[in-house]
Parts: C-alpha cells; structure tokens; sequence
C-alpha cells in the first residue's frame, strides 16, 4: 500500500510542481509582454504627431488643439510645476511622520497609526478631487486672496496628500533598515534621542528616503482626476513668479479631457498620445533615478 | 504558510481567468444572437453632453409610448457622436454645433451621407456670482473678456475685483459656439480665448466655481443654470436693449446667443429611426423640451 501510493504522491507533486512553475512563468512574461505591447501601441500612434506638426508648433507656448495650435510647453511646464510643489509640501510632512512613525511614537500609537496611513492610500482620487474643489478651492482663494482656487496649487496640495502614504510607508522602511548598533553607538556617544535621530538614524536612511520622494513623484505626475478637478486647466505659460498660485494645465489632464472627443487618426489624436510618450519618458526617468538609488544603497549595504 | 496561499491565490487568479474567458465567449454569442432577432427595434443614440438629458427624457417617453422599442442614449460630447456617426456604431448622432466640412467629407468617405435634423433650441446663458452687480453686458464687452482685454469687473460697473474667466473644454460643442459668435462676434478671425481661461471638464465645474467665487463669469447652455447664479441679460451691441435668455425671446430672435440643437442620422432616416425623429419634432416631444430647459421648435 505504503509502497505503491508513494510514487503517485511524488509524481503528483513533480506534475503540480510543473504546472505552477509554467503559470507563474507564463505570468511574469506576460506582464513583460504587456508593458512591451503598450510601448509599442503608444509610439505607433503618438510618434506620427513629431512628424506631423513642425516642432516649433509642438513645442510652442500656445495650446489650442481644435484650431492646429499645439504648443505643449505650457502642458509640460504645468505638470512640473504642480509635480514638484506637490513633492516640496509633502517631502518635509512625509519624512517627518515617518521619523515619528519610526522613532518616537510609542508602540499604540504606531499600531494605530500605520494602517490609517494605508488607508490614506485608499481614497479614490476622484473623492479626493470633489473635496478639492468644493472644500480646499474655496478656502485657498479666501484664505489667499487670489481671483480663483481652482490653482496649481490647490493641485499640489492634494496631489501631496495622495503621495504621502507613499513616501511615509517608503521611508519608514528605509529607517527600520538602519541597524539598531548605529542608534546604540549614537546614545553610548552621550547624543540625546533627537541628535540620535536627526544625524544618524535619518542620514544612514538618506538613499531610502531618495526612493521614497522618487516614487512619491512618479504617483503625483501620473495623477490625473483630483488634478483635472481643481488646477483650473487653463493652458498659461508658468513664467511669473506667481504662478504657482494661477490656474496650470497638467498633461495628464489635457490627455484625459481631450481623448474622448477627438477624432481617431487626426493630428490632434497624435499629439494626445505624443503627450503620452513625453509623460512616459519623464516617468520612466524619475523611475531610473529611483532605482539607481536603490542600487546605490545596496552597494554600501544601507550604510552612509 | 506563506506558500501555500501564494499558492491558493494563483489557483483562484488562473480560474478567475478561465472563467471570465469563458463568460467572454458566451455574452459575445448571445448579444449577437439578440442583435438578430431584434435590431430593427433598437436605436443607438450618442453624442453631445447638452442633449444628453434631452435625448434620455425623450428616450424614456417614446419607450413608455412604445414599449417594444429600446433606446440607448449616452452622451460623450457632440464630436464623440458624430466620430460614432462616420464609424457607422449609432443609428443618431446628437450634436449642440453643426458637422464641420473634415467631418462631412469623412463620413462621406466610409460612405456615409450625414443628414441634420433640428430638435431643439438652446440659449446660451451668461452666468455670474449672485452678489455680481453687473446689470448686463453686451457681445463686445463678453469678446473683450473673453479675449483678456477686459480683466476687472469696474470696467464693467461692477466692483474692482479682478475676472475669473470660466469656459466648457475644447470638446464641447458650446465652446465652439461661444468662440465663433461670441469671442469672434461671428467673423471668421484667428481670435482665441484668453490663455487665463479656466476650461472646466464640465457644466457641474461651472456652476460651482460661479456659485461661490464672486469674480467668475461663465457661460453654459439655459438648461444647465441653476438659480443659485445670476443670469446676466445680453446685448447684441451698445445700441440694443439688454435680454434675458427665454422661450420666447429665443424664437423672437431677441436673446443674441442662441443656436440650434441637432441629430445626425446617416443617409434618410428609414423605418424605426424615421418614425422616433418625427414623433421628437412633433406635439409630443416637443412638449419634453421646455420641462429641460430648451426651448422647444416654433411651429
């Protein structure tokens, strides 16, 4: 009995050992493939758009694509700048909970803490989006005094709130990773709990929190419903000092409004998935700064 | 553990898979076995998001009316519909601005011929904050706004507070409208909107950023205003009397900003599509359209 049953088990689990070696491959390449194929499908249709519109046009500084103007500088130029003023609010917020997350919580409070922030991550963006411009967009313009809070902004500042789970969850890892004996070291050198964390625990973390702001970046600039909703998207050049404070188009939102209505083949089709290309490339570049970050860390085990 | 219900989780992804492959299969060859039987009793009507409530009140009655009859009507903006048009995927394209020549001469490629049929009217309100004083403005004066030549409201009577320029995106039909006859006062021009101009993904993000932040001015089809904004009356120029957008000064002709609504069918309308086009022109549909907000066809 012992004997015969023993080689079917066996075989059995050579036979699922296969089986799930195969899906799990099939699955990892498809994904492969996947992105492959979306590359591909978006410079077939947005690569015809540098050839189609001169480049002086593409990229001018005006942005009105139903009358053969399609000057994207102001698109580029808005995303960046609603991008990166989102990363200025919520890097300092971001490190800041992390380190007291980390640190100096005590163990309820972390407990409570971790998973509201994950919850955080939760919230649909268009929610986010409806809050904005009922709630937040009001209250800039009031508390500001500016014409309208429908601002890059008024973005920003959401687009802050959406990458902080992100960035906080990212580098809290990165100070959990730092070995206890630095922090040991630190308190038998005489340092207080402060000095301990703000000149040894944070700077050892340094390339993890880089990761952190670099992934919260490429959350933000992806972004597209909550910016959509409250930016304004007015397609000016950003080149006064103010503009942060001034209605900004992003091209995530150029892309979203437009897609649906333009004609399948025309120019203006092109250049909507130009725009695409562009988005990717500056992605795929926050994306590589990331990693090579990572890698840094890896090569200097985690240590400064 | 950790394993196994990596495990578990691959096991149920792979029957998930094979179970909505499945189920694919299954709707595709029922939906086109329905689509043989009863094509001829269902009409596919999209396009501009003006209409949308429109076509759907009308949609309901003549169902009501007709109850053997289906009628699917989405919205997407008038340039989605008539793109649906020359692809030949709807029997009636709703549009609140008329075909251009690309569009025509592209329908007529796949063989298409587009036919307008006029349904409705609309005006265009002109809509500001309730505490605006501003008593009303003339087609100039809104091209000057429009334009960033006028940028403070007491150079329109009103108090200094600087303008906030609200506008439909490029894919509305009423943006072109706007363009053409107002900011352009009707002469063909390079003229653009200002780059200042807020475009508002929709009418809903109009009529918010109006109901509370005094310095809006927006614009928007009549049956979209809510009556927590002002309507501004309109003046065709200096020299006319100011009007309210209404009925009756619409098919007067007196209230200047205001434009036909259409559906596009192609080719003549035949059989079931001929039949639900007459009964929208005729008493019974027309009578929907003022309960919207449009103003209904003069007979």
């Amino acid at each position: 009995m012992t004997a015969a049953s023993k080689p079917v088990a066996a075989a059995r689990s050579r036979w699922s050992d296969f089986a799930f070696e195969a899906l799990v491959r099939v699955a990892g390449f498809s994904s492969v493939l996947f992105v492959v194929l979306i590359f591909l499908f978006l410079l077939r249709e947005g690569v015809p758009a540098f050839f189609e519109v001169p480049l002086q046009n593409l990229f001018g500084t005006r942005w009105y694509p139903t009358f053969d103007q399609f000057g994207t500088m102001p698109l580029i130029l808005g995303s960046l700048l609603v991008t990166f003023t989102a990363i200025v609010i919520s890097l300092p917020l971001g490190v800041a909970t992390a380190v007291f997350v980390r640190e100096v919580a005590p163990g309820w409070a972390r407990e409570i803490l971790k998973p509201l922030i994950e919850v955080l991550a939760g919230i649909p963006s268009v929610v986010l989006g409806f809050f904005g411009m009922t709630v937040l967009a009001p209250t800039i313009r009031q508390g500001l005094g500016m014409p309208t809070g429908l601002t890059a902004f008024t973005g920003a500042v959401l687009l802050a709130y959406m990458a902080l789970p992100t960035i906080i969850s990212v580098a809290e890892d990165a100070l959990d990773a730092v070995p206890k004996s630095y922090r040991d070291a630190s308190l038998a050198m005489g340092a207080t709990h402060w000095q301990t964390i703000w000149r040894v625990v944070v700077p050892a973390a340094r390339s993890g929190i880089l990761t952190a702001v670099m992934l919260g970046l490429g959350r933000a600039i992806g972004e597209t419903m909550a910016v959509m909703m409250v930016t304004g998207n007015a397609a000016r050049m950003p080149t006064t000092l103010d503009s942060v404070f001034r209605p900004a188009r992003t091209m995530t939102a150029t892309i979203a409004a437009e897609m649906g209505e333009v004609a399948q083949g025309s120019t203006h089709y092109h250049v909507l998935f130009g725009i695409g290309i562009l988005l990717f490339l500056i992605t795929f570049l926050i994306n590589l700064a990331a990693a090579s970050a990572i890698l840094q860390k890896r090569r200097r085990g985690g240590l400064r | 553990m950790r394993v196994a219900f990596g495990r578990l989780a691959l096991i149920l992804w792979a029957i998930a898979v094979l179970f909505s492959v499945a189920g694919c299969g299954r709707s595709r060859s029922a939906a086109a076995e329905a689509a043989g039987s009863e094509a001829a009793r269902t009409i596919q009507n999209t396009g501009s998001d003006t209409l949308v409530n429109l076509a759907l009140a009308w949609a309901e009655h003549y169902m009501q009316a007709y109850p053997d009859m289906n009628i699917s009507v989405t919205g997407g903006g008038s340039g989605t519909g008539i793109a649906a048009l020359i692809n030949g995927t709807v029997d009636i394209a709703n549009a609140s601005r008329a075909m251009k020549k690309e569009e025509i001469d592209a329908a007529k490629k796949n063989g298409i011929d587009p036919k307008e049929h006029t349904v409705a009217r609309d005006a265009i309100a002109v809509v500001v904050h309730p505490s605006n004083p501003v008593q009303g403005l003339t087609i100039p004066q809104l091209a000057d706004i429009y334009t960033g030549k006028i940028t403070n409201w007491k150079d329109l009577g009103g108090a200094d507070l600087p303008i906030v320029l609200l506008s439909r995106e490029s894919n509305s039909g009423t943006y072109v409208y706007f363009l053409e006859n107002v900011v352009r006062q009707g002469v063909k021009s390079a003229v653009m909107f200002s780059p200042d101009t807020l475009l508002m993904p929709s009418s809903e993000g109009i009529s918010n950023e109006v109901r509370q932040n005094p310095n809006a001015i927006g614009y928007d089809g009549l049956g979209y205003v809510t009556s927590d904004q002002k309507v501004l009356p309109v003046a065709k120029d200096s020299a006319s009397p100011h009007v309210l957008p209404s009925a009756a000064t619409v098919n007067d002709g007196t209230y200047p900003i205001s434009r036909p609504l259409y559906m596009y069918t192609a080719g003549e309308p035949q059989g079931e599509v001929k039949t639900y086009l007459d009964w929208i022109i005729g008493p019974e549909g027309q009578a929907l359209v003022p309960t919207l907000g449009f103003v209904p066809l003069q007979k």
